[in-house]
């Protein structure tokens, strides 16, 4: 152990191994047996649930509580990946406090859910660790679609496509397939590689051949796209980095918190990893909390997240900042960044408290500053690129609701599409929709 | 603080809670344990005939029902009278009782069905200086093959003839124990009673399989790959023996027979409720056979404090109270009309009570867009189905319409009194 909390600067290193281990461990614990049985018996099995109401991919909740309940989860599981193929990712990321647990009666009753999220990690993971593919494909119609991009919306395209006869050839821009999943969630909430797992599980209903480093606009054409395959699906994710808009921008150790988490995601060996002694992230979403937490689990002495608004307007759940606040992680509300400081390096960040009067947001000219080796971006992501004749509307392509862009014969589903919140599991909705509506389509109507 | 002694057919107890004969009470161990903890009396496990000891299966005696926590709601068992030589329970029986004066010490007897048999054993069993006996017409298995148990209880003519052998062979009293597995409980407690009997005592356990093994495909327990049914007791067999209980304390042939209440008693609420239906005292064992001896003291002051609350002073002074309310469906008043009534602050939305309605009742719950649940008055027939469903204590209830008012249901104005044998849809009113 060469350095500690204390070391000055970007260091790695900061912690033993036992530490590393310990902080990157599963976040909730898987339920054994015996504890699913009791957290599942506290279901009341809702007449139309609003649990299910309240998730993006309408799993019937109720029911593979019930199939838990009554000592059958693979049968639990089968109806959560019915819905929703990626279950056991989203058992592990979805914000279920602002979904389905958020409305849950017992939440009414008691202010205490029923455990949906670990109830359904513990069917999906029963199911799956038979390494049974729960699914078969149709018979095979001749048809071919291109699904640009391997998240969350790409992989639950795909797979149903495949599920109805069509083969399908998945592209993506990074080494590997996974995209949100894989890269952008913090470690501790999908350990042991769950992730690559879950997509190497989920390809095995055939007919999908993945093919990595093929970027929209760089070496994939969206025309020759068109020309070659009967359909595409466009779940490119958005690439791009909003910019701070601060002078010192550009200072060593500003960087992307989108970048860092991915690097974390993707690193053999945490203690390799530098981060500060005094870290800044900026921004109040998921990934400003999952870059915060991981600075601070990584070994920063001191961590400070900014938000520009106030705790209530923070993107990032009550939950998702009282884990932050539990582990350590200073969050200051109403504060925007006005300058990076420091000669070269970072060495702190100015900012300006903030009002805000009927949404308007002003500074009130009261300044302070944050010590600061190391500042995250966590600002919102853009789409990099426009793929060309695609019409958009917020920053983001213009879907129908089942995802049809103005283009016939191409869709768009998850992050990069308008709708939606930029979660695992709304991606896994519109790329399942837009796959019914493209096998609607390649089947020559209703 | 209440008086909780117990006089039960001249049987003295500091309590009412006494420990059937069972496991619990096959040795002087257990039963000093027992006393000590509090127990007011026990019913020493069932003694045999003297000579060779009855042979148990040395595989698994008992099945059991669990709610999700495991929590156990009924057990069954397979196992037979004690096994231990008659001398040694009677050597222990004698010490204890010595030791503990104040306790009920009953004695529960299975012999053959022959005078001699009865003869035989009621001198020894007096000689210790046990307070009564009782006899076991319950066991459902083993011993009924074997022309005793519930072979014998299943035969009033039987209970009344060993009855009366036991009433002229020994001074003490003699409690019968009934079996359940039968049509109706009040022919043997009338046997009992013409046999001379002091009091009867129910329920012994019921035939039961309680559960399937479905990869070996045989009851549980199952003794190598076989199972066979067992008598059923625990907290899921209290509604059964309830009823049973009230049938003979209601029942004009056999009112006033004291019965000793047994089934599924495992709170002090429980031995309450068996007692206004008329128990004199109850017996349990499944509880304690799940929790240990300590839970008499939850009885004791559960009971005693529900009974300051009442103003009962004395156990004698709530023992059948409920009785004259037990009454034949035909009695019931067709004039008293109730409607559900949802509180709405109470309400959690979960819409049990809307399923339970739509689908398997009376379509009398509304559901609106936004997920609030009402009843519908022209429908409800106060089925109580939504209450029963209801997870919210007490957020549904059953509110009685005033004296004339109409029911929305029927256009019929309600109150007074009108029974079915009153009614002109009864032919058997009709044709008078």
């Amino acid at each position: 152990m060469p350095n500690s909390q204390f070391t000055p600067g970007i260091a790695s290193g900061r912690l033993s191994d036992t530490d590393y281990n310990e902080n990157f461990s599963d976040l909730h614990a898987p339920l054994e047996v015996h504890e699913a049985a009791v957290a599942a018996d506290r279901c009341y099995f809702c007449y139309d649930a609003p649990c299910m109401t309240a998730c993006p991919t309408s799993i019937d909740i109720p029911l593979f509580i019930r199939q838990i309940a009554t000592g059958t989860p693979d049968a639990a599981a089968r109806t959560i990946f019915n819905q929703n193929i990626l279950g056991g990712m989203c058992a592990r990321v979805c914000p279920t406090e602002t979904l389905c647990e958020e409305v849950c009666v017992r939440e009414t009753a008691e202010g205490k859910p029923v455990e949906i999220g670990r109830l359904q990690r513990f069917a999906t993971d029963t199911l799956m660790a038979k390494g049974v593919h729960p699914y078969v494909r149709a018979a095979a119609t001749g048809k071919k679609v291109a699904v640009v991009g391997a998240g969350p919306a790409g992989l639950a395209a795909a797979h149903r496509l495949a599920m109805k006869g069509h083969d399908v050839t998945l592209y993506d821009a990074r080494a590997k397939a996974g995209g949100l999943n894989e890269f952008g969630i913090a470690a501790y909430k999908s350990v042991d590689e769950f992730a690559e797992r879950e997509v190497a599980w989920l390809l095995e209903i055939g007919g999908i051949t993945v093919k990595t480093g093929k970027a929209l606009g760089g070496n994939l054409a969206l025309e020759t796209l068109r020309a070659e395959y009967d359909a595409v699906f466009l779940g490119i994710g958005l690439g791009g980095v909003n910019a701070l808009r601060a002078p010192g921008e550009d200072k060593d150790g500003v960087l992307d918190a989108v970048g860092f988490i991915s690097d974390l995601r993707q690193a053999d060996d945490l203690s390799a990893l530098p981060v500060g002694r005094n870290v800044v992230v900026i921004g109040g979403g998921m990934t400003a909390v999952d870059a915060a937490v991981q600075s601070k689990l990584l070994g920063a002495e001191n961590v400070t997240m900014v938000y520009r608004r106030s705790k209530e307007a923070m993107s990032a759940s009550v939950y998702e900042q009282e884990l932050a606040t539990a582990k350590g992680v200073r969050i200051i509300y109403n504060a925007q960044p006005k300058a990076v400081l420091g000669n070269g390096a970072a060495s702190g960040v100015e900012f300006e408290y903030t009002t805000s009067e009927r949404g308007a947001l002003q500074g009130t000219g009261e300044v302070f500053t944050v010590p600061a080796d190391q500042v995250f971006k966590a600002i919102g992501q853009t789409l990099i690129e426009t793929p060309e004749g695609i019409a958009m509307a917020g920053g983001k392509i213009q879907t129908s609701e089942t995802g049809a862009t103005n283009i016939e014969g191409i869709w768009a589903g998850g992050d990069c599409a308008s709708g939606g919140d930029d979660l695992t599991v709304t991606g896994v909705a519109q790329g399942r929709d837009a796959a019914e509506d493209i096998h609607t389509f390649l089947m020559g109507g209703a | 603080m209440a008086d909780l002694t117990s006089n039960f057919v001249g049987i003295k107890s500091p309590n009412p809670f006494w420990l059937a004969s069972a496991p619990p009470t096959d040795k002087e161990y257990n039963v000093r344990r027992a006393f000590e903890a509090g127990w007011g009396g026990v019913v020493w496990k069932t003694l045999g005939s003297e000579g060779p000891p009855v042979v148990n299966v040395n595989g698994p005696r008992y099945g059991a029902i669990f709610g999700a926590d495991r929590r156990l709601l009924g057990l069954n068992n397979i196992e037979l009278i004690t096994d231990r030589p008659l001398q040694t329970n009677l050597r222990e029986i004698k010490a204890v009782k010595r030791d503990y004066p104040d306790r009920a010490m009953i004695v529960s007897l299975m012999v053959p069905c022959e005078e001699d048999a009865w003869k035989a054993i009621l001198p020894v069993v007096e000689e210790t200086g046990a307070d009564g006996i009782e006899l076991n017409f319950g066991c459902p298995h083993g011993m009924a093959e074997r022309g005793m148990g519930s072979a014998v209880g299943q035969v009033p003519e039987y209970i009344e003839m060993v009855t009366r052998w036991c009433k002229q062979n020994t001074r003490m009293p003699v409690i019968v124990k009934l079996t359940p597995n039968i049509t109706d409980v009040r022919k043997p407690a009338e046997a009992a009673r013409r046999g001379g009997a002091d009091a009867v005592s129910l329920i012994n356990t019921i035939n039961s399989i309680t559960s399937v093994n479905l990869d070996a495909m045989s009851p549980e327990p199952m003794i190598d790959g076989k199972g066979t049914h067992g008598g059923y007791c625990g907290p899921a067999v209290k509604p059964i023996a309830m009823n049973m209980v009230a049938e003979i304390a209601r029942n004009a042939e056999t009112a006033g027979l004291p019965i000793s209440g047994i089934g599924g008693i495992t709170t002090w609420r429980d031995a309450a409720e068996f007692m206004a239906l008329g128990a004199g005292n109850v017996q349990v064992c499944t509880a304690v056979m799940t929790y240990g001896f300590k839970i008499v003291e939850e009885m004791i002051s559960g009971l005693s404090e529900w009974m300051d609350e009442k103003g009962h002073t004395n156990t004698a002074d709530f023992v059948g109270m409920a009785v004259p309310n037990v009454t034949d469906w035909q009695y019931l008043n067709l004039n008293h009309v109730t409607k559900a009534v949802i509180n709405q602050d109470d309400c959690i939305k979960c819409g049990r009570c809307y399923a339970a309605c739509e689908d398997t009742s009376h379509q009398a719950i509304l559901m609106s867009e936004d997920r609030v649940f009402t009843v519908d008055d022209s429908e409800c027939v106060a089925c109580n189905l939504c209450v029963n469903v209801c997870p919210v204590e007490n957020c549904i209830t059953m509110t009685t319409l005033e004296d004339g008012a109409i029911d929305e249901r029927t256009g019929e104005k309600t109150g007074g009194y009108s029974n079915w044998t009153q009614h002109p849809n009864n032919p058997s009113f009709a044709a008078e």
